[in-house]
This record gives structure tokens, C-alpha cells and sequence, in this order.
């Protein structure tokens, strides 16, 4: 399957600490691939360069033919490449149904004349984006709670309107920074299945940054193993469940909260 | 690395590079017209210069204030210029009785003390109360709300004082011994009241300095100013440290209210307004939150403004140049702030920033 | 808690001292000297007096609700109580003030000061009356706290009225001479200064009867108007708008010319606000320097318009003499060319730094407005006279009733750009920028683009309104362009609630219309300003109009496309 981005020699510092080193890799079209590694390996650092919120000082990311690092991070969404946030960012004084609506900025044309003179053009396009919104908010399960403010949504609602503001972008791919943190194992599963159904109805590409084993384990198709800025292993789950390297990455800090049964245990999917 | 940043040059950088350049080519033109019209001699220049280094002690000391909180709350104290304004205004009239009475001239040096005293007690009880009231319900507050209650606060605070002392100036008493000047040899003099502002000056900032490198409440404030919550988690009551910094920064700031208004003679509700702007100019110039960093910025803004504008504008034909000092301050924030934000000293403040 | 051991006499009397500052300093400050001259209530209490029973009132009531949850009787001590020390507070005054001659340091600490905190007895005696009026007005404070909530409101709006009305008693005046009819049968009303007795009870029952009324019964007017179709809604709601828009086009007939003038003041702050509105409000840029533009649109006007050349008052040396209408276009251009010129270096500036800077760009206009440099070109300290008005036909836009309706049209012309584009896709991307700048930007959001047009737009209402104003004064200062311009407008859109239309009407009448009608306050104008801004930022941040959130998920067109549910797609955390 032809791959949808490609990363070379992908390299961040800060300072003297290299959190993304000389990195290569390639995401193939339509498939989940995840990203794992103890905390700092480097995978969320890697999601900003991706995005454009830093610029890797080496290396490069190319998406569907175009260079990223080059480019700001509006100009990037605006290909097609949408994420979220380890740590909900919702905008907290809009409501749910404006956060889609804002979502859907760099498809929409309306400049400001046309919102002035409300030209036939602009008041169908609005028409069709409220449309849009309210049918995301129902894709999300948030039917009927489109007018509260973002920040008065329950934790579990926040995170899906976060997917859903991502979506309105339509995206090709869709990057997800620990989509179920903080969920118990009922809205884990869910979560799940509304990623995968992403994938498979809606043909985007997904790549996820995730600690629950459970999840990677369950839906990858690939999954990329980090660990101080570089790529470890790569493969599939059964793979890199078996992958010493990885077994050592994640034992060898002896962070005991990292180290799910699940590493060296199968998958519960 | 050249080839990224030309990838990422916009037309708005080459907006800002030409009006940077223009600027330079300014300067640079104008310096040199100057000094070849020849106008001003030796004395001309070595009196701008320490005129310069005084104005920019005071400055220095004012911007103390602002870096020191900065570095603690990540906010623009905007209304200590009026803690500052307040000491010098209180000041005034503790000198002006001991003038009156004679005591000033019969013990100077009881009686600046005494006008100091006077002076930082007012200024830090300001400082205090602003911070109670003003501030501290305001912690957790997105960064608007703490920033706009300061402005609020400042212009109450001038107006307070203004209703309470009345809206004149106030000229401050002369004091006798500090009238007059020494010789350098040759024809060059130094004032006696810059030699006092610069040597009292470089003693507060000194005592400051040892004060928070050496002290245990210093080390405290640098706990709190790199990370409040773990500071917090090793026992350091964070409120008590925050007051104090505020007791820090205003006691230097009454300080500096009496060098200005010895210096300067003049005393108004409205006059740490100016100052005020400078002196945080000073503490962005040094890199804001970095202690070496505002006497830096302070004395270098104070140079730059003295010799400025003679310097820079004469030469141009530009009539009045003193006129435009403040311009020459004003465009020096603003081109800091645009090109090098991070200040000459180059504190980090990346994460505070966003 | 056990409270019979535990009450808190410690805290009625912190508060009371606290009440009893804020009563000395604003009789240091001298603001009850000056405020004597004014009647609430004629021949019964100033508005000096006013302001320390308010003062006192206030401490009473803390002190009581402090005392929660103990007997009625010990929360209406208490008040009484903190009241007791607050004015005890106030007679160390009276007795410190003659011995100690603090005129020379506080000039406001006059015999006048003293007359009026001792009723104009003999010292003692007014002590006594001191002292007891203190302990009354604390007790009456913790009486407002035992009141039941609803009661409480409508006893605190109705005082609030009738101070309102007291204070405005000239204002309503001159207006009911201009309309005879309804000015004879309201006439009773009002004393020599102030409200009368009756007036001031009918006001107190008025008020607080209809509050508590709605209270009860607003709900369901409420509802029934929800209830109404879409369509008839929206007529209903048009109707009232275009009777507003009538009842102001009517206005300065009724005003008379005084009035108008301050009309058209206030006017030309809306203008403004409207403009920092989008720039602080919308966008969330805090603009300091937003005198820039209002004095680039005035000093364009004058340059364009001038015809005093050569003379001594502003020796310009460019004059083209165009006229108001040629010069106006050009005037807001010039804003919008210096608002996007101003905003390109402050891009990548964030919060403060932005504040900041853009102080720092307002006062370098002021500053070479003043200088000698740019004096052949604008005027210098001199300013520009003889700038050229306004005129369509024999129409002269001179007086500030014929002003009344440019800066009208203006206004309105300001609120409709500033509403339509509330809910446009600039619109959103400004309020997102406002939330989160970064998130914006991986929104797709271009910073650039966005900001630049919220500076310019601002900009453009902002040159607009200098531009009628330079017209309106006939002349330009330097002066009249400082920061407390910027600080004026940036006040009344927080006062009213930063990004709120509505808002910005409200704010502009407090903070620009109150002091243009009462002379008193203009003086204490800034220090009003400073303490609203701190007091509305500690309780209310969202001002006295906060900007509604808007329901647009259940409006009319829903359902009209009839497919939204064939395509929902069973999702994760349905229970929640």
C-alpha cells in the first residue's frame, strides 16, 4: 500500500536534549498505525513536527507530495492533516457546535465582505457548514448539546468533540495524542471502536499516540516504537510484543506503570 | 540551517527587516553626521554620558521591581510605576518639613535616610496592599484578567494620590550638600547629586543581589519563580514568598523615587508614569525575569537616551531632537520585543511566553 | 460549629475598619466635599453622604454575612457593630484634622469636610450624631443581609434607582421641559436638587415592586415569548429594534443641544468601542495604543480639510483643502493602512508584550504629533484649526444636534459590520485566536491574515471616529490624544463585557456619558475607571452585558434537510 506520509531523518533538539533523532518513518494509506514509548521518548514532539508546531531542524516530512516542514501549521491542516491533544484544547468559551464550525475554517471560502453583505454565496455556505456541524456533532453522540459551552461538557463528551472539530477539516489523516487517557475501560473500548470505524467509513488514515496496550495492541496495523527520540522497532503488534528491544525500552526504566501485562502478554482484542 | 530560515521568510519578515534596516541605516547615518558637524565637544559627550548613567541607575532600580515579580507571578506588574510614584510623592513631604526646619542642611545624612525610610515604607505598604487585594484572588485567572486589573490599579492609585496630595507639582527642598559639582581635572565636572544617585543605586542593587542569591527567602524566590507548584510541594509557603518579592521590588522602587525626585526636583501624581514605561523597557532590554538583566537594561537605556537623541537626530537636521527621546525608548521596546524578545541576556521564558 | 462560643466579634470589626477606610479615604480623596453640592434625595442627603453610607451600608452587610448561620439578631449587631467602628474611624478624623492643620499635606482635609461629617453640629455633639449614624446604617446593612434573596435584590435595585434618578435629577429635568406634557404630571417628583421626598418613595416602590413582580411572574412572559413561531419571533424583535431606532432619531429634540453634545460624545466612544471591541473583545489582542488610529483619522481630517494655512495657528505646509466628504475616506484609509502597519511587528506578540508594545506605538504618535519635527506637516503643539465640516446639500453637519445624526449613522453603521460579522467564519477564527492561539493556527486558522484584519478593522472604526470628532471640535491637539483615551475605551468595553454589543452601549454610558453629566465626577473620572476595572475584574469579568452565547444547534432550518439522522454512526461513551 503506497505510504500517505513519509518522515526522513526527522531531527528536533531543545537545546542540548534531542527529542526526535534522526527518525524515519512511513505511514501507509488508510491503515492505524500507532506510536508507543516510555514518557519523553519523543512521539508527541514528533506530532508537533508533524503538525508544524516546531520545525524539525533536520530531515523531512512529506505529505501526498508536499513538503511539511517548510510550512506553518494552518497551512498544514489545510492539506489535510488534523489532530488532537494529549491535554483536551478545546476553545472553552465557544460552544460545542462553534468549535466544529471553527473546525471547518480552511474548507470554507466567506471573507469578510460576504459576511458584511451576507452574499447569497456566504449565507449557503454558512447554511451547509451549520449542517456539516450538526451532523459531526451527531456522528460524535453529542446531538442536542451543541449550544453548551465547550468547557461545561463532561470530560468523556470533550474528548469526542475534539475529534469531531478535528474531522471537520475532513482530513486525510488524523492524528490522535492518547485518545482514551484518562477514560475507564467501558469508554476505552468505545473509543476504540469510533477509531477504527473512523478508519473504515470514512477512509482516513490514523496515527495514535497511545499508553494502553490494550488499545495499540487492538487496532494497529503497524505500531512504531520510540525511546529517547529514536525509532527502536517497527512492525506489527505480534511483532513488537516479542521485540526484546522493546521489552528492554520499557522494563529497563523500571517505571512499573509503563509496563502493562499486556507488553508481553496478548492483546485483549 | 540558512536554507530553512530563507524557506520560511514571509513577506511580513521582509517588512521587518527593511524597517530594521532603515532604522540602522538611520542611526548610523545620523551618528555620523553629527559627529563630523562637530557641534559638541568632549564635555558635551561626558555630560550626556553621566547624566545617562544616572537616569539609567534609577531606571535599573524601578525595573528590579518589574523583573523580580515577572520572574515570579509571569505577569507585567503594570502599576508599580505608581509604587514608585508614591514613595517619591510621601517623600516629599517629610523633606520639605525637615527643609523647612533647617534639619535637612544641619545632618544631611540622618535626613536623606529619614526621607528614604519614609519613602520605601509607603511605597512597600502600596505595594502590599495592591498585591492583597489586586492580585492575589487573580492567581489562577486567564492572563488578560490580572493584566487589566493592574492597569485598573494604576490609574487608581494615581488618581488616589492625586485626590489625597492634590494635582500640583511639588518642587523637592535642595539639599546643600549635595548642591555643586567636583572636578575631574581639564574641563570635565561631575554633578554631586549623580554621583549620590549612582553610588546609592549600585548599593541597593548590590544588597539585592547578595540578598537573593545568599539569603534563604532568596533561594526561596527562586524556587517559586522556576516552578510555584514544586516549590510549593517542598514546603515553601508561596504566598509569604510572593509578598515579599512585591516588599523586594517596592522598596527598591521608593528608593528610587527619592534618587529621581533629588535629582530631577519635581514631584507629581503623574510622574511614575514615564519612568514606569522605561524602567520596563529596561527590565525587557536585560531579558524580563532576569535580575542582572534590568541593571543592565536600565543603564544602557539610560545612556542610550541621554546621548541619543543629540547623537542620532542631530545630525539629520531634525529640530528639538531632545523632543523625541522618548520616541528613541519607545521604538528601542519595541524593536526588542521584535527581535529579540528573549532580551540581551537571553532568559528563556519560551514556556511562559505560550 | 458551636456558635455561641465561637462568634466572631474579631470579624465585624475588621470589617468595620476596612468600611471605615474606604469612607476616610474618600473624604481625603475629597470626594464627599465635592459631591455635597449634589442631592439624592433634596434637603435630606448628598451624594457625599451617599458615598459613605454606602460605604458603611456595605460594611454592615459583610459583617453580618460573615455572621451566617447564626441568630437574625446577632447578624444585625454585628452590622451594627462594623458600622460603629467604620464611623469611629471617620470621627478620629474630625478630632485629628483642626489640632494637626493637615491641609498641607492633604488639601481636601478642610473645615467644609468636617462640617459635613459632623451635620454641622458642635464637635461633640457631632461625634455623637457620628457615631450613631454609623451604627444605624451598619445595622441597616445587616438587615439587607437577614432579607430574604429575592427581597433583597429588589430592595438593592431600588435604592440603586433612586440614587440614579437623584443624580440625574438635572438631566431629566431639562429633558421633561422639552416635553411638556409628560414633564407637568412627573414634575412632583423632583425637588431644588435631587428627588424629592414623595418622589424618592414613589421611585423606592416603583422599582422594587415591579422587580420583585417579574421576579415572580417573568418567567412566563419569558416563555410565551419563546414560545412564539420563529417568524413572528423574529418580526417582534425587528419591531422593537426599529422603534428603538426611531425613538433615538427623535432624540435630540427632546435633548436640546447640551444634551445632544453629550449624546454625540458618547456617540463617538461607541464608535471606538465597537472598533476595540473586535480587537480585544473578538480577536483578544490587548491594544494600548488604540489612540494611534483615532488620532491618525482626526489628524488626517485636519490636513485634508484645514483652510488656516500660512496662518500662525499650524503652519501646514501640505493643504489641499478637500472637503469633509473627499476627506473622509481618505482619513479611514489611512487608519486601516496604519492599523495593518502597526500590526505586522506585533505578530508573534502574545498578552502583555502586545500591551506593551502598542502603548509604546500610541505614545510615539502623541510624541511626534507634539514634536517640532512634524510641525510644518501637522501643527505640532499648535494643532490644526478650521478643519471643514460635513455637509450634504444646505445641510451643515455644525451643531451638535445635525452632529447627532452623522455620528448616529456611524454608530450604526459600526454595529451592523461588528454583528454581521460576530457569526462569519472571521468572525470565529477571531474568538478562536482569542482562546487558544495555537490551537487556532492547527485549525487552519492563518494568524497572519486574521489578526491583520481584526488591527484594521478595529483601525477603521477607530479613524472613523477621529475623524468625526476632528470635524466636531473644529480643531486638533495633540493633547486630546494620550493614553487615557486608550485606557477610556479599553474601560468601557471590559465594563460592559468584552466582545458584547450590547456591552459596548452600556459601558460607553457609564464611563463616558456620567462624567460628561455630572461635572463632580469628571475629576474623579480615572480613579472611577481604575477602581471599576479592578472591582469588575475581581467579580464580574464578564461585565455588566456579557456576550450571549448563541444557540444555534436548535434553530429554525434544523430538520429542514431531513437527513441528519441517517447518518448517525453508533458511537463511543453513549452513557455519558
Amino acid at each position: 500500500m503506497p505510504s500517505i506520509i513519509t518522515a526522513r531523518q526527522v531531527t528536533k533538539r531543545f537545546g542540548g536534549l534531542t527529542a526526535v533523532s534522526s527518525l524515519d518513518l512511513d505511514i501507509a494509506e488508510k491503515s492505524i498505525h500507532s506510536v508507543i514509548g516510555p514518557n519523553g521518548a519523543g512521539k508527541t514532539t514528533f506530532f508537533n513536527c508533524v503538525t508544524g508546531f516546531y520545525q524539525p531542524e533536520i530531515g523531512e516530512i512529506i505529505f501526498d507530495g508536499h513538503h511539511l516542514e517548510r510550512l506553518t501549521s494552518d497551512r498544514i491542516t489545510a492539506l489535510g492533516i488534523a489532530r488532537t491533544y494529549q491535554n483536551i484544547r478545546l476553545f472553552n468559551n465557544l460552544t460545542a457546535l462553534e468549535n466544529i464550525l471553527v473546525g471547518q475554517h480552511p474548507r470554507l471560502k466567506g471573507g469578510m465582505l460576504g459576511a458584511i453583505l451576507r452574499t447569497p454565496g456566504t449565507v449557503r455556505e454558512e447554511a451547509e457548514a451549520l449542517n456539516e456541524a450538526r451532523r459531526l456533532l451527531a456522528f460524535v453522540n453529542l446531538t442536542g448539546k451543541g449550544d453548551q459551552l465547550a468547557k461545561n461538557l463532561p470530560y468523556g463528551d470533550q474528548r469526542r468533540l475534539e475529534i469531531a472539530r478535528a474531522l471537520a477539516s475532513r482530513p486525510k489523516l488524523l492524528l490522535l495524542d492518547e485518545p482514551t487517557a484518562g477514560m475507564n475501560p467501558h469508554e476505552t473500548e468505545e473509543m476504540t471502536g469510533f477509531i477504527r470505524r473512523l478508519r473504515d467509513e470514512l477512509g482516513i488514515t490514523i496515527m495514535l499516540i497511545e499508553h494502553d496496550m490494550r488499545v495499540v495492541m487492538g487496532i494497529s496495523e503497524r505500531i512504531s516504537v520510540l525511546d529517547y527520540g529514536e525509532k527502536i522497532a517497527e512492525g506489527s503488534p505480534t511483532d513488537i510484543q516479542s521485540n526484546p528491544r522493546v521489552i528492554e525500552a520499557y522494563l529497563g526504566r523500571g517505571s512499573a506503570a509503563e509496563v502493562p501485562e499486556s507488553v508481553s502478554a496478548s492483546p485483549a482484542g | 540551517m540558512l536554507r530553512r530560515t530563507l524557506e520560511r521568510f514571509t513577506l511580513t519578515d521582509l517588512f521587518m527587516w527593511l524597517v530594521g534596516g532603515s532604522i540602522i541605516l538611520l542611526v548610523v547615518v545620523g551618528s555620523v553626521a553629527t559627529l563630523r558637524a562637530g557641534n559638541y565637544t568632549a564635555r558635551h559627550w561626558f555630560d550626556f554620558v553621566v547624566f545617562g548613567i544616572a537616569q539609567g541607575s534609577v531606571y535599573a532600580l524601578i525595573a528590579l521591581g518589574y523583573t523580580l515579580v515577572y520572574g515570579i507571578l509571569r505577569m507585567i506588574n503594570f502599576a508599580h510605576s505608581e509604587v514608585f510614584m508614591s514613595g517619591a510623592f510621601t517623600g516629599y513631604f517629610i523633606a520639605n518639613s525637615m527643609s523647612r526646619s533647617g534639619f535637612l542642611d544641619r545632618n544631611p545624612i540622618i535626613g536623606l535616610l529619614a526621607i528614604f525610610a519614609v519613602a520605601i515604607t509607603t511605597s512597600v505598604t502600596v505595594a502590599v496592599l495592591l498585591e492583597r487585594i489586586a492580585y492575589r484572588p487573580l492567581r489562577r485567572s486567564p492572563r488578560l484578567v490580572p493584566l487589566i486589573t493592574a492597569i485598573g490599579a494604576s490609574f487608581f492609585l494615581q488618581y488616589t494620590f492625586r485626590g489625597l496630595y492634590g494635582s500640583q507639582n511639588r518642587a523637592y527642598p535642595e539639599v546643600d550638600a549635595l548642591d555643586g559639582a567636583w572636578s575631574l581635572g581639564g574641563e570635565f565636572v561631575i554633578q554631586k547629586i549623580q554621583v549620590l544617585v549612582i553610588v546609592a543605586a549600585a548599593l541597593f542593587m548590590f544588597g539585592l543581589y547578595m540578598f537573593v542569591q545568599r539569603t534563604r527567602t532568596g533561594k526561596a524566590m527562586r524556587a517559586v519563580s522556576e516552578d510555584k507548584d514544586t516549590a510549593a510541594l517542598m514546603g515553601i509557603d508561596v504566598d509569604a514568598i510572593i509578598v515579599r518579592t512585591f516588599i523586594l521590588g517596592a522598596a527598591l522602587a521608593g528608593a528610587a523615587g527619592v534618587l529621581y525626585a533629588l535629582m530631577f526636583r519635581q514631584v507629581n501624581f503623574f510622574m511614575g508614569f514615564i519612568p514606569g514605561i522605561k524602567a520596563f523597557t529596561a527590565a525587557v532590554l536585560g531579558g524580563i525575569g532576569n535580575i542582572p538583566g534590568a541593571m543592565l537594561g536600565g543603564l544602557f537605556l539610560g545612556l542610550f537616551e541621554s546621548v541619543g537623541p543629540t547623537l542620532f537626530l542631530d545630525g539629520l537636521g531634525i529640530p528639538a531632537p531632545y523632543q523625541l527621546k522618548d520616541v528613541i525608548a519607545f521604538t528601542m521596546l519595541v524593536l526588542v520585543l521584535i527581535y529579540r524578545p528573549t532580551g540581551i541576556l537571553g532568559e528563556r521564558l519560551a514556556t511562559a511566553k505560550a | 460549629m458551636n456558635k455561641k462560643t465561637s462568634f466572631n466579634w474579631l470579624g465585624a470589626i475588621q470589617i468595620g475598619l476596612i468600611g471605615g477606610v474606604v469612607a476616610l479615604l474618600v473624604s481625603l480623596i475629597g470626594m464627599v466635599e465635592e459631591f455635597s453640592q449634589r442631592d439624592i434625595i433634596s434637603g435630606v442627603i448628598t451624594m457625599g453622604q451617599t458615598l459613605i453610607v454606602i460605604a458603611i451600608l456595605m460594611a454592615g452587610y459583610f459583617a453580618a454575612s460573615r455572621a451566617a448561620g447564626e441568630a437574625a439578631t446577632m447578624r444585625a449587631i454585628s452590622g451594627a457593630l462594623a458600622g460603629l467602628v467604620a464611623s469611629a474611624l471617620l470621627t478620629g478624623l474630625v478630632v485629628i484634622i483642626p489640632p494637626l492643620n493637615l491641609r498641607s499635606i492633604f488639601p481636601n482635609a478642610s473645615p467644609a469636610l468636617i462640617n459635613i461629617l459632623t451635620f454641622n453640629q458642635e464637635t461633640v455633639v457631632g461625634i455623637l450624631y457620628l457615631l450613631i449614624t454609623g451604627a444605624v446604617v451598619g445595622t441597616l446593612g445587616g438587615l439587607i443581609d437577614i432579607l430574604p434573596a429575592q427581597i433583597r435584590r429588589s430592595v438593592v435595585l431600588a435604592l440603586f434607582w433612586v440614587g440614579l434618578l437623584g443624580l440625574l435629577q438635572e438631566l431629566i429635568r431639562v429633558t421633561l421641559t422639552n416635553m411638556p406634557q409628560v414633564g407637568a404630571a412627573l414634575k412632583w417628583m423632583f425637588g431644588s436638587r435631587g428627588l424629592s421626598i414623595p418622589g424618592a418613595v414613589a421611585v423606592f416602590i416603583v422599582v422594587a415592586g415591579g422587580n420583585y413582580l417579574w421576579a415572580a411572574r417573568g418567567g412566563q412572559v419569558q416563555d410565551r415569548f419563546r414560545a412564539l413561531p420563529p417568524t413572528q419571533r423574529r418580526a417582534s424583535q425587528w419591531g422593537g429594534a426599529l422603534v428603538v431606532i426611531a425613538v433615538l432619531l427623535y432624540l435630540p429634540r427632546i435633548l436640546g443641544p447640551y444634551l445632544s453634545e453629550v449624546a454625540n460624545i458618547v456617540g463617538l466612544f461607541i464608535l471606538a468601542g465597537l472598533g476595540l471591541n473586535i480587537v480585544v473583545g473578538f480577536a483578544g489582542l490587548l491594544d494600548l495604543g488604540y489612540v494611534a488610529f483615532y488620532a491618525i483619522g482626526a489628524y488626517v481630517m485636519g490636513v485634508l480639510t484645514t483652510n488656516a494655512i500660512g496662518q500662525n495657528a499650524g503652519q501646514i505646509v501640505f493643504g489641499p483643502e478637500f472637503s469633509f466628504w473627499q476627506a473622509l475616506p481618505i482619513a479611514v484609509g489611512a487608519a486601516v493602512l496604519f492599523g495593518v502597519l502597526l500590526g505586522i511587528p506585533v505578530l508573534k506578540m502574545r498578552g502583555d508584550y502586545l500591551a506593551i508594545v502598542t502603548l509604546g506605538f500610541g505614545e510615539i504618535i502623541r510624541i511626534l504629533a507634539l514634536s517640532d519635527f512634524l510641525k510644518p506637516y501637522i501643527g505640532g503643539s499648535q494643532g490644526i484649526v478650521e478643519v471643514g465640516q460635513g455637509e450634504i446639500g444646505n445641510f451643515v453637519f455644525g451643531t451638535p444636534q445635525t452632529l447627532y445624526y452623522m455620528i448616529f449613522a456611524a454608530c450604526l453603521l459600526a454595529v451592523f459590520i461588528s454583528w454581521r460579522l460576530r457569526d462569519s467564519r472571521p468572525g470565529r477564527a477571531w474568538k478562536a485566536l482569542r482562546e487558544d492561539e495555537d490551537v487556532a493556527q492547527a485549525m487552519g486558522i492563518n494568524l497572519v491574515a486574521t489578526k491583520l484584519l481584526a488591527f484594521a478593522t478595529g483601525a477603521a472604526f477607530s479613524g472613523l471616529s477621529g475623524a468625526i470628532f476632528a470635524s466636531k471640535v473644529g480643531s486638533i491637539y495633540p493633547h486630546s490624544f494620550n493614553l487615557l483615551f486608550s485606557i477610556n475605551v479599553l474601560a468601557l468595553i471590559i465594563i460592559g463585557g468584552m466582545g458584547s454589543l450590547p456591552g459596548v452601549f452600556v459601558g460607553a454610558l457609564i464611563l463616558a456619558g456620567l462624567p460628561e453629566l455630572l461635572r463632580e465626577f469628571a475629576e474623579y473620572r480615572l480613579l472611577m475607571y481604575g477602581a471599576l476595572l479592578i472591582v469588575m475584574m475581581l467579580t464580574r469579568p464578564e461585565g455588566f452585558w456579557p456576550e450571549a452565547t448563541h444557540r444555534r444547534e436548535l434553530h429554525e432550518e434544523f430538520g429542514a434537510e431531513g437527513e441528519p439522522r441517517a447518518e448517525i454512526v453508533k458511537t463511543p461513551g453513549g452513557a455519558r
